[in-house]
């Protein structure tokens, strides 16, 4: 484990430095945090170890298809508050991760490589509520958040295909615009 | 076995199964639970075009992709090996309203109506699947999370940003389906 991190050191630092540009405090991604620490230990593996990933999304997948939750009709029934479903199903999701993440954080487990857990904490910005506002109007147009627009895909559905295009291009235009926009 | 693995599943057999991939995740790789990050992925990886927010190693977040791959797969396994072939079932409510604009068929897991390649030449077939991915997008990113993100990793380490980000998902939902959709369905 020391080895391990010592040998990391200058790769870290290194990309630090490259990112430093990027993670002025305007920077409240979790991802790009991600990108500086939390995969440190990814290098140590070949690229063939994703596929555990993989095999984590496939259960996903099947959960998403037969719970129902990527079909358009129960996100209409969420946001008209016909159906207790999806907020059952959510809400469990979140007590279920709570729970765990309690378990984790109060005994220290560790990952399967003896790495600690690391967790992030979030900076509120004003994003969280003007780009969450938009993400909602767009979540009941499509009926699907982004998880479920890979599953949509998957069940035959290939015009969704498009939307996700559409939601790169989005996430683009967000990029270009960044700096100008309030956060 | 078969015939119950084909009905659809209750909420909180799938509510437990989607809330232990949290853990799952962390212990198998240290990785928080999250989805659209790909879409900010697929930008640095094809059309950095310079901007900052693109530029960083998008490779070291490769399993993310592998995670959507993961999605997918898992859909085309459950829709062939126990899918349900019976339409879903939603609130009459719902059904009487969607049937004023001409959507009927719930045989796929998006209406047919509105999802298909002849809609997108539609205005409202435009504006719901390519305005909508856009939003869907352009909001996740700004928001830093989607549902998986900030509903559900983000309140499972009691994030008050994520409370936040969710609470103003629910709120834009809500307006859209509520107060804006009707409008964009009778084009």
């Amino acid at each position: 484990m020391e080895e391990n991190i010592n040998k990391n050191l200058p790769d870290h630092s290194f990309t630090l430095n490259k990112m430093a540009g990027d993670l002025t405090d305007t920077d409240f991604e979790l991802r790009s945090l991600d990108t500086i620490c939390v995969n440190e230990s990814e290098k140590q593996h070949p690229w063939w170890y994703n596929f555990k990933y993989a095999a984590v999304g496939i259960v996903f997948g099947i959960v998403f298809v037969k719970a129902e939750v990527i079909s358009w009709f129960r996100i209409q029934e969420m946001f008209r508050l016909q159906s207790f479903h999806m907020y059952g199903l959510i809400g469990t999701a979140i007590v279920v991760a709570m729970i765990s993440v309690a378990l984790i954080k109060k005994f220290k487990v560790k990952t399967i490589y003896g790495e600690p857990i690391v967790f992030h904490p979030k900076k509120f910005n004003k994003g969280q509520i003007i780009g969450g506002i938009t993400f909602g109007l767009g979540w009941a147009l499509t009926g699907a958040c982004p998880g479920p627009l890979f599953a949509q895909i998957g069940t035959g559905a290939f015009v969704v295909a498009i939307v996700i295009l559409s939601a790169i291009a989005g996430t683009w235009v967000y990029g270009y615009f960044r700096d100008l926009l309030p956060h | 076995m078969m015939e119950f693995l084909r009905q659809p599943w209750s909420w909180y057999v799938a509510g437990t199964i989607i809330g232990l991939i949290v853990p799952v995740l962390l212990i198998i790789g240290n990785k928080h639970f999250g989805i659209s990050a790909n879409l900010r992925h697929a930008c640095a990886a094809c059309f950095p075009a310079n901007i900052k927010f693109f530029k960083y190693e998008w490779k070291k977040e490769i399993w993310n992709l592998f995670f959507a791959g993961g999605i997918l797969a898992g859909a085309v396994l459950a829709v062939t090996l126990i899918g349900n072939p019976a339409p879903v079932q939603v609130n009459p409510l719902l059904a009487t309203e969607l049937v004023r604009y001409g959507i009927n068929d719930y045989s796929n897991v998006v209406p047919k109506q509105l999802f298909s390649f002849e809609s997108l030449f539609t205005l409202r077939g435009l504006i719901i699947m390519v305005g909508g991915g856009f939003l869907v997008g352009l909001g996740s990113r700004y928001a830093g999370g989607c549902t998986s993100g900030h509903a559900i990793m983000g309140l499972s380490d009691l994030q008050l940003p994520s409370l936040i980000a969710t609470a103003s998902f629910m709120v834009g939902g809500f307006i859209m389906a509520n107060l804006i959709l009707p409008f964009i369905l009778n084009l």
